[in-house]
C-alpha cells in the first residue's frame, strides 16, 4: 500500500479538542459555501467570471477574499495565543499543550505574512497598478491569473494541515535543525515547507509581472518622474520580489532536499550547518518586510495628497526615499541574528545599515506631514487610518533602532520586546496601510463607497486593540519575559499579559466591525453609490474612469503630461470624448489554465508531504503539460470594436 | 476635572500592574546588563528629539488644517505648495546627525560589549562550560571538576567565562539581570563573558524554541560570596551523584528536569559533546537509522567549530 499512499495514515488525524473542532468546522463550511454555490446555480457564473479570469481588477478581488478570511484564521491564533498566556501563569490553567501553543505560533506567523499581508499587497496592486498608470491589464494577464491560483494552492495546502497531519511546530521561519527530520519527522513541516514554496513561487512570479507593467505598460506621457508614488512603491519592491523570493525558494528547497532525500545542507551533524540556513532565510526575510511596508507607504502618499486636498510634499525625496530603502534592506539581515556570535565588526556593520533605513524612514513621515500642511484635511476613514499609523510606525521605528544596536539587541533580542517591536511595524505599517488602501479603492472597484461611521470606529478598535496588546509586551520584555513561552513562574506578568489578552480582543472587535463595514456597505449600496468615479476628489487616472471601473479599464487611451494628471485636468474642464476618439481595444481571453496549473501544484504540494511518488511525477508531468499547451495558444485574446467600446462607455458615464 | 480623574485612574492602573514587577533588563545586577541598560536608555532619549516633534506636529496640522476649521483664512489653504529645500534639509539632517551618534555608539559598544570579549576585573575569573540539552541546562565546572544542571552557582564579583554548546535544536542562553544572551547550536562552542555585581538570585532562559519543552527550559543563578561558593563547591565535589558518560546520556533524553547537581568525573565531556557533531560519534540519519563513527568518512573534524572572527 505504502506505493499507493505514502505515509497517508489515520493516525494523523487530529487528536485534541481544539484541533478537532477546527477539523470538523473548515470542511463543513466549506461544504455550506460550495452546497450554496450549487443551490444559486453559480458555478457556471463562478466559472466564466472569476475562476477562468484574466481581469486584475478581479484578480485583486479574489486575493482580497482569500487575504481577508485568512485574516480571520490567524487572529482567531492570535487570540488563542493571548488567552492561552493570560491564564498561563503560576496558579493558572493550561489551555493546551506546548505542542499545539508553539503550532498555533507557527500557523499565526505564517498565515499573517505569507497569507493576509502577501495577500492584500497583492490585492492593492492588482486593483490600482494597471489602473493608476492608465493601463488595460498587468503586462501578463494570464500569469497573473496564475500566480494567484499558485497563491490559493499554498493557503489550502497549509490550512489543510490542520485538518490532517498538524501544523509545523518550528516557528514561521522554521530554523534548522528544529526543522529537520532528526528532531520533527512529521508532516506538519513539510505542510509549510510546500505551502510556503508554491506560494513564494506565485509572489515571485507577481513581482515579474507587475514590475514589467510598470516598465512597459504606462500611459503615454507618463515618464517615470510623473508616476504617481503608489506606483513608485510597487516598482520598487517588485525589485525587491524579484531578487529576494528565488532566496526564498532556494532555502526551502535545500530544506526540503534534506527532508526528502537525506541530505545534509542544514542538518547538525555530516557537515551541514543551520548557520547557512538561518543566513540566506533572512536575506529573503529582511527584504521581504519592505516588500510589504513600501507598498502601504505609497498608498498613505496617495491617501494623505487627497485628503489634504493638496500635492504631495517631497516627491522626489519620496523617491529617493524608496530607493534607499530597497538598497539598504538587502545588507541588514543579519541583524535577526546578532546574538549568533559573529564577530562585533560583522554586527556593528549590519547593525548602522539597519539605523541608516530610520533616516529616509524619517524623512518619509515629515514629508507626509508637511503635505497636511496647509491643506484641507477630510478625515475620512483612510486618513484615519493615516493618524494611527503615524503614531504607531514612529514608536516601532523607535523601537527598530534600540534593537539595531547590537548592544542593546543583546538583551531583548527574542524576547517579548521583538514580538512588540515587529507588530508595531507590521500592524502599524502594513495592516493599516492595507486597510487603508482597501477602503481608498474600494468604490473604484466595486461602484459604492464603504460605509464612513463603521469604517471609522473599526479604525478606532484596532488603534486601542494595539496600544494595548502590545505596549505591556514591551514592559515584559524588559522583565525578561522570553517570547513564545505558553507558560511561566512570575506572578508579577500575569496582569500584562492580561492587557494584552484583552487588547487582541478590543483588535478582534475592529476586525468585526470590518466585516460588518463590509456586510452593511453592500446591503446599503444604493445610498453608497458612487457615481462620479471620483469619490474622494481624486488626483491620479483611476479616478478618471467611472466606478465600477469597466473591464478594460480606459475606453480611451489617456495621455499625461503631468504629475496629478486628473486633479489639474479637473480643473482645466473634463471634455466628454468625441465619438471620433474611441478605438478598438484588444483584451486578454479568459483562461482555465492558470486554475488548473494551480490545482495540479497544490496535488503536487500534497503528493510531496505525504511521500506519494506516483503522484509527485503524474502532478509535475500535468504542470508541464498545462504550460504548454498554453504556449501553444495563438489566440488568447480578443477584440472589443470601437462602436461596441463607446456604446458600453456611454452607458457607464450615463 | 475630567483630565485629573484620567490621570488618576491611569496612575492607579499603573501602582496595581507595577506591584512586585522586576524588571530584570532596567533593574540589572550585573556589570554587562548594566551599560546595555545605558545606552537603551540614551537612544531612546535621542530619538525622543525626533519622535516627541512628529507626534506634536501631527497633532497641531491635523487639528489646525482640518476641513471645516472656521478660525482659517481662506489664503491659508495652498494647494500647490510642494517643496522646499530649507526644510528638507532639515529634515533630512537631523534623523542623520541623531543616527550618525547612535552609529557610533552601536559601533563603540558592539566592540566593548562584545560577548567574545572577557571581562577584566582584579580577581579570578571561573570558567563555565554550558550545554543546551532538549530541555535543560547542563553546566560543567571543569575547574572545580563538579557539574550541574538547571542551577548556576557563581561567586559574585567574579568574571564568568562561559563556553556554549548544544545537543538540542538551536537553543539561547540568556540571564537578563547580567546581560547578553547567545545561542547554543550543536557542533559549534559560542562563547560569552559576564559577571554579577552583587549576590541574589536571578532567573535564566532559553530565549529559541527547540521543542516541546522549551517554556520549562529555566534555571536559576545563585550569586553567593566566595565563601559560601567554595562551600558548595567542596559539598559538591564529594557528591556520590557522578557526572561521566553514563550519566549524561541519561539527562541528554528528551525531558524536562529539576535542578540537580555532580561531582564531574569525565573532565573532557564537553569536548566530547561539541565533537559529538564533528563527524565523531553517531549519526542520525534520514531514515531513521544510526552510523556509527567507524562508518563515516574520516576527515580532520577534530577541530572545533569556532565562532570567532565569523
Amino acid at each position: 500500500m505504502e506505493w499507493l499512499i505514502g505515509r497517508l495514515d489515520w493516525s494523523y488525524l487530529p487528536s485534541d479538542p481544539v484541533t478537532i473542532g477546527a477539523a470538523i468546522g473548515m470542511p463543513l463550511v466549506l461544504l455550506f459555501i460550495l452546497g450554496a454555490i450549487t443551490y444559486f446555480k453559480k458555478w457556471k457564473y463562478l466559472w466564466t467570471e472569476w475562476i477562468t479570469t484574466t481581469d486584475a481588477k478581479k484578480i485583486g478581488t479574489m486575493y482580497a477574499i482569500v487575504a481577508i478570511v485568512m485574516l480571520l484564521r490567524g487572529g482567531a491564533d492570535a487570540l488563542m495565543l493571548r488567552a492561552a498566556t493570560a491564564v498561563g501563569g503560576p496558579g493558572g490553567t493550561k489551555l493546551f499543550d506546548a505542542d499545539t501553543f508553539q503550532q498555533v505560533f507557527t500557523a499565526h506567523g505564517t498565515i499573517m505574512i505569507f497569507f493576509v499581508a502577501m495577500g492584500l499587497m497583492f490585492a492593492l496592486f492588482n486593483w490600482a497598478v494597471p489602473l493608476m498608470i492608465g493601463a488595460r491589464d498587468v503586462a501578463f494577464p494570464f500569469l497573473n491569473s496564475m500566480s494567484f491560483w499558485l497563491f490559493f494552492a499554498g493557503m489550502i495546502l497549509i490550512n489543510t494541515s490542520l485538518i490532517f497531519g498538524g501544523f509545523s511546530n518550528g516557528g514561521w521561519l522554521g530554523y534548522p535543525p528544529l526543522t529537520e527530520l532528526q528532531y520533527n519527522p512529521g508532516p506538519g513541516v513539510d505542510y509549510w515547507l510546500w505551502s510556503l514554496q508554491i506560494a513564494g513561487i506565485g509572489s515571485l512570479l507577481s513581482g515579474v509581472n507587475f514590475f514589467a507593467t510598470i516598465v512597459k505598460c504606462r500611459a503615454k506621457g507618463m515618464t517615470f518622474m510623473k508616476m504617481p508614488i503608489f506606483v513608485w512603491s510597487v516598482f520598487v519592491t517588485t525589485v525587491l520580489i524579484m531578487i529576494s523570493f528565488p532566496m526564498l525558494t532556494a532555502s526551502l528547497g535545500l530544506l526540503g532536499l534534506d527532508r526528502l532525500a537525506g541530505m545534509h545542507f542544514f542538518t547538525s551533524d555530516a557537515g551541514g550547518n543551520p548557520m547557512m540556513y538561518i543566513n540566506l532565510i533572512w536575506a529573503w526575510g529582511h527584504p521581504e518586510v519592505y516588500i510589504l511596508v513600501m507598498p502601504a507607504f505609497g498608498i498613505f502618499s496617495e491617501v494623505v495628497a487627497t485628503f489634504s486636498r493638496k500635492r504631495l510634499f517631497g516627491y522626489k525625496t519620496m523617491v529617493w526615499a524608496l530607493m534607499a530603502i530597497m538598497f539598504f534592506s538587502f545588507i541588514v539581515w543579519q541583524h535577526h541574528f546578532f546574538t549568533m556570535g559573529a564577530g562585533a565588526n560583522v554586527n556593528a556593520f549590519f547593525g548602522i545599515m539597519t539605523m541608516v533605513i530610520a533616516i529616509p524612514t524619517g524623512v518619509k513621515l515629515f514629508n507626509w506631514l508637511f503635505t497636511m500642511y496647509r491643506g484641507r484635511i477630510k478625515f475620512s476613514v483612510p486618513m484615519v487610518w493615516f493618524m494611527c499609523f503615524a503614531v504607531t510606525f514612529t514608536i516601532g521605528g523607535v523601537t527598530g533602532v534600540l534593537l539595531s544596536i547590537p548592544a542593546i539587541d543583546f538583551q531583548v533580542h527574542n524576547t517579548m520586546f521583538l514580538v512588540a517591536h515587529f507588530h508595531n511595524v507590521i500592524i502599524g505599517g502594513v495592516v493599516f496601510g492595507y486597510l487603508a488602501g482597501l477602503v481608498y479603492w474600494f468604490p473604484k472597484i466595486f461602484g459604492f463607497r464603504l460605509h464612513e461611521a463603521l469604517g471609522r470606529w473599526a479604525a478606532y478598535c484596532w488603534m486601542v486593540g494595539f496600544m494595548l496588546a502590545f505596549m505591556p509586551l514591551y514592559a515584559l520584555g524588559f522583565m525578561g519575559a522570553v517570547r513564545r513561552l505558553d507558560h511561566y513562574d512570575d506572578p508579577a506578568w500575569i496582569p500584562f499579559f492580561v492587557v494584552s489578552a484583552v487588547g487582541v480582543v478590543v483588535i478582534g472587535i475592529g476586525m468585526g466591525l470590518l466585516v460588518l463595514q463590509l456586510a452593511y456597505s453592500i446591503w446599503k449600496r444604493k445610498t453608497l453609490i458612487d457615481k462620479t468615479g471620483d469619490p474622494w476628489n481624486g488626483r491620479t487616472l483611476e479616478w478618471s474612469v467611472p466606478s465600477p471601473a469597466p473591464h478594460y479599464n480606459f475606453a480611451i487611451d489617456p495621455v499625461v503630461s503631468r504629475i496629478d494628471e486628473w486633479w489639474y485636468r479637473k480643473q482645466e474642464g473634463v471634455e466628454a470624448p468625441k465619438d471620433g476618439d474611441y478605438k478598438a481595444i484588444v483584451l486578454p481571453k479568459n483562461s482555465p489554465l492558470g486554475f488548473l496549473i494551480g490545482m495540479a501544484a497544490l496535488v503536487l504540494g500534497m503528493a510531496l508531504i505525504w511521500h506519494i511518488w506516483w503522484l509527485v511525477v503524474v502532478a509535475f508531468v500535468g504542470i508541464v503539460v498545462l504550460a504548454i499547451i498554453r504556449s501553444m495558444d495563438d489566440f488568447t485574446e480578443h477584440v472589443i470594436p470601437a462602436s461596441e467600446v463607446m456604446r458600453m462607455d456611454k452607458e457607464a458615464r450615463a | 476635572m475630567g483630565v485629573a480623574f484620567v490621570v488618576a485612574a491611569l496612575a492607579l492602573i499603573g501602582v496595581l500592574l507595577l506591584r512586585g514587577v522586576h524588571f530584570d533588563v532596567l533593574q540589572p545586577a550585573g556589570d554587562i546588563a548594566k551599560q546595555q541598560r545605558n545606552i537603551l536608555v540614551f537612544a531612546t532619549l535621542l530619538m525622543a528629539l525626533v519622535a516627541v516633534p512628529i507626534f506634536i506636529i501631527l497633532g497641531i496640522f491635523a487639528w489646525k488644517y482640518r476641513e471645516g476649521n472656521d478660525k482659517r483664512k481662506k489664503h491659508d489653504y495652498k494647494p500647490e505648495w510642494h517643496e522646499n529645500t530649507k526644510l528638507e534639509l532639515l529634515w533630512w539632517g537631523i534623523p542623520m546627525a541623531i543616527i550618525a551618534v547612535l552609529a557610533v555608539t552601536a559601533w563603540l559598544t558592539a566592540h566593548s560589549l562584545d560577548p567574545y570579549k572577557k571581562i577584566e576585573s582584579d580577581k579570578k575569573s571561573i570558567t563555565v562550560q554550558v550545554v543546551a540539552l532538549q530541555w535543560k541546562w547542563l553546566f560543567i565546572y571543569p575547574e572545580y571538576g563538579v557539574a550541574t544542571v538547571n542551577q548556576l552557582p557563581v561567586p559574585e564579583k567574579t568574571p564568568i567565562n562561559f563556553s556554549l554548546s548544544a545537543d538540542a535544536p538551536m537553543s539561547a542562553f540568556w540571564i537578563p539581570s547580567l546581560g547578553s544572551q547567545i545561542y547554543t547550536m550543536n557542533g559549534m562552542s559560542s562563547k560569552l563573558s559576564l559577571i554579577a555585581d552583587h549576590t541574589g538570585e536571578f532567573t535564566g532562559y532559553s530565549t529559541n524554541i527547540n521543542g516541546k519543552g522549551y517554556a520549562d527550559m529555566k534555571f536559576t543563578v545563585r550569586a553567593t560570596s566566595d565563601a559560601e561558593f567554595d562551600a558548595w563547591v567542596k559539598k559538591t565535589q564529594s557528591s556520590p551523584n557522578l557526572m561521566n558518560e553514563q550519566q549524561y546520556a541519561r539527562i541528554a533524553k528528551p525531558g524536562t528536569m529539576d535542578a540537580a547537581s555532580y561531582s564531574l568525573a569525565d573532565s573532557n565531556l564537553y569536548a566530547t559533546i561539541v565533537n559529538k557533531y564533528m563527524g565523531h560519534g553517531t549519526h542520525t540519519m534520514s531514515d531513521g537509522t544510526v552510523m556509527k563513527d567507524s562508518d563515516m568518512p574520516a576527515g580532520d573534524e577534530h577541530k572545533q567549530h569556532d565562532m570567532e572572527g565569523m
